[in-house]
């Protein structure tokens, strides 16, 4: 693989994707000093919001700390070079909640839907190209389409007015093949213009493998945490594809020691449980599961006393997407009763 | 005079045609003109082989004919940005309208809740909510008839091939219309609406979650016992609606999980969620036609 001199761009996910692993409770002061710290690593893009996006706020998904209005305003100010992006995912938030962000100074939006409904995103792609924001479609669960269909998915958003496309890998289930086929007919098919991204999780441990493929195919942002803070078994680490980066010397601008220090000295000790790749966060990789399930199921364990591995697997089965954690505790409590456990 | 009410349905598409072979069977609503823009259109195709009169003219071409054919109730299944316009026009003759649009004009109705009440009333204008707000609203007002609801929130899951370019195009809009409506009609303080699209094949019915965060310990038997009751309340009208777990309780929070199943007229039974809209949209003008009937409201004056 030679990456030499390749530009890529670095796009923190552990104040958002890692509010998932947190309950969605990161403190004011912690978001400041992970981003703080990042942005003097020489991290270009940090996202900030509820883990579900914009609006996430909810029963379904979990009540946070504070507000996005709050987490935006307390992080913003601070940063001197990183710019701050918000996710946004249509039936959840609105170009509301697009709008406020905006005005807080986030430059960069990310419309997220799954892989085959692109077009519930045109409202607000469209509102925040006008709005001549960074405008950003990012399509979930990629794994659960063909090249073609993301391909053709892809091409409603640039319509819209994206001028970057994601591939993500929300299950963690993709190998490296699959990035590359999917990055690579991207690139072949899509606007020259139009950048390329790819989002992973570490569910199959191979988070890392995946964001070096995607580069190798195309790919210019590639998403990953510091520390690997994320749903499931994680993003993909950021100070750990620095490295790979450092060594294949790829055109990245971080600081790989600061990086190290920021996962290291901050983020770790923030964990409420270890970030690793443990029988249900394999699961979810396995099954091809939208990976914030993780507590959920977990939880419904504890709850109804059916294991999470079981739960999740028939999730998958039954082909659910993002977004819809009402499922779980209705799952578990079907099972509990068909188990003569309630 | 036939206790009947004649009506039309303007918009031939999915829910007009639903709709349609649903009014075929009523004792209350008999469907007489079918309003589209399109002469070569399906669904005016489909209209006039189920002996419907039709016309491609708009609602300007049934202009002309409503008094001389006595149409009392119009369903619009068209869209937002020109259901005012066919309203206004339709109200000016003495018709009702029966808002199966997001345009909200008119009040809410969510049948069981609060349709005798705006029966009674004589409202001209009443719009259906959202398939997410009828298939939920019920269980929310359930709770908070029991006691005070701080907050209500609605996950409402629809197969991929269910949801229509108008749902997908402006799905903002069926979020805020629902979130409104579970505060103004299902009485919780403060509302909020999710909807997932899911394109599963084949289609997964139509299911929703309904959680309600009360005011204070919830009266777990007295709201189970609520729930149930208002599960039959809807099931007259949508039989495959069902309570499939709960009400569990977990502090002050209520969940309840539902499934849709549709009727499968014109619709595949997955799409409860198209299913729902159109059998409240047709409930609602029975009502009207009851009422009528039983001579505690009466209609319009025609010469």
């Amino acid at each position: 693989m030679n990456l030499k001199d390749k530009k890529v761009i670095l796009h923190d996910m552990s104040l958002r994707d890692g509010m998932h692993a947190k309950r969605h409770q990161i403190s004011l002061d912690q978001m400041v000093a992970v981003a703080t710290g990042l942005d003097e690593a020489g991290m270009p893009l940090i996202e900030v919001t509820h883990g579900d996006g914009l609006g996430g706020t909810s029963v379904n998904y979990g009540f946070p700390a504070h507000s996005d209005e709050e987490y935006l305003s307390a992080v913003i100010p601070k940063m001197k070079n990183a710019k701050v992006s918000a996710l946004l995912l249509p039936g959840i938030g609105t170009v509301d909640h697009l709008r406020m962000a905006k005005d807080l100074g986030v430059s960069t939006i990310r419309v997220a839907a799954h892989c085959t409904e692109a077009d519930v995103t045109e409202q607000h792609i469209g509102l925040a190209a006008k709005l001549e924001l960074d405008t950003v479609g990012f399509l979930m669960m990629a794994h659960m389409a063909s090249p073609e269909k993301i391909v053709e998915q892809a091409r409603l958003m640039e319509s819209y007015g994206a001028n970057c496309i994601y591939c993500t890998d929300s299950a963690g289930y993709m190998l490296p093949d699959e990035v590359t086929e999917k990055i690579g007919l991207l690139r072949a098919e899509l606007n020259p213009n139009t950048e390329i991204g790819f989002h992973g999780h570490h569910n199959m441990g191979m988070a890392v493998a995946n964001s070096l493929a995607a580069i190798d195919a195309g790919a210019i942002r590639i998403d990953g945490s510091v520390a690997g803070l994320g749903a499931g078994a994680g993003n993909t680490p950021l100070e750990v594809l620095v490295a790979t980066l450092v060594r294949l010397e790829a055109d990245h601008g971080i600081d790989l020691y600061k990086i190290m220090d920021v996962a290291e000295d901050l983020v770790v000790p923030m964990m409420d449980q270890p970030i690793r790749v443990d029988r249900d966060a394999l699961t979810l990789g396995y099954a091809g599961v939208y990976s914030s399930f993780l507590l959920f199921a977990k939880r419904a364990e504890a709850k109804y006393g059916i294991q999470a591995r079981d739960l999740l697997v028939e999730l998958g089965r039954r082909g659910t997407v993002g977004g819809q954690e009402d499922m779980i505790e209705d799952l578990a409590l079907t099972m509990a009763k068909e188990k003569g456990l309630i | 005079m036939s206790k009947k009410l004649k009506a039309v349905i303007i918009g031939p598409g999915n829910i007009g045609t639903d709709l349609l072979m649903k009014m075929k069977r009523s004792e209350w609503i008999e469907p007489v003109w079918m309003v589209g823009i399109d002469p070569e259109s399906d669904g005016l195709t489909r209209a006039r082989e189920m002996g419907i009169k039709t016309t491609a003219d708009g609602v300007d071409g049934l202009l002309p004919h409503v008094l001389e054919d006595d149409i009392r109730v119009a369903f619009d299944a068209t869209s937002a940005y020109v259901h005012a316009e066919n309203s206004r026009k339709l109200n000016e003759l003495g018709v009702i309208m029966i808002d199966l649009t997001p345009a909200a004009i008119g009040p809410f109705c969510v049948p069981p809740v609060n349709l005798v009440q705006h029966a009674k009333e004589l409202e001209m204008n009443v719009n259906m909510v959202t398939c997410g707000g009828q298939a939920t609203i019920p269980m929310v007002a359930a709770v908070s008839q029991v006691q005070p609801v701080e907050y209500g929130e609605i996950i409402a899951t629809v197969s991929s091939k269910s949801a229509g370019p108008g749902t997908r195009k402006n799905i903002d809009e069926f979020t805020r219309t629902t979130a409104s409506a579970v505060e103004k009609v299902g009485g919780a303080k403060k509302g909020k609406a999710i909807i997932i699209i899911n394109p599963a094949e084949p289609p997964l019915l139509m299911r929703d979650t309904v959680h309600c965060l009360t005011e204070g310990e919830p009266d777990q038997a007295a709201i189970t016992e609520s729930v149930h009751a208002m599960v039959k309340e809807v099931q007259k009208y949508v039989p495959g609606y069902r309570l499939v777990n709960g009400p569990v309780f977990d502090g002050n929070r209520v969940s309840m999980f539902m499934e849709v199943e549709g009727l499968g007229d014109y619709l595949p039974k997955y799409s409860g969620n198209l299913d729902i809209m159109t059998a409240a949209g047709l409930r609602t003008a029975e009502m009207f036609a009851e009422e009528t009937n039983s001579g505690n409201i009466t209609l319009p004056a025609r010469g």
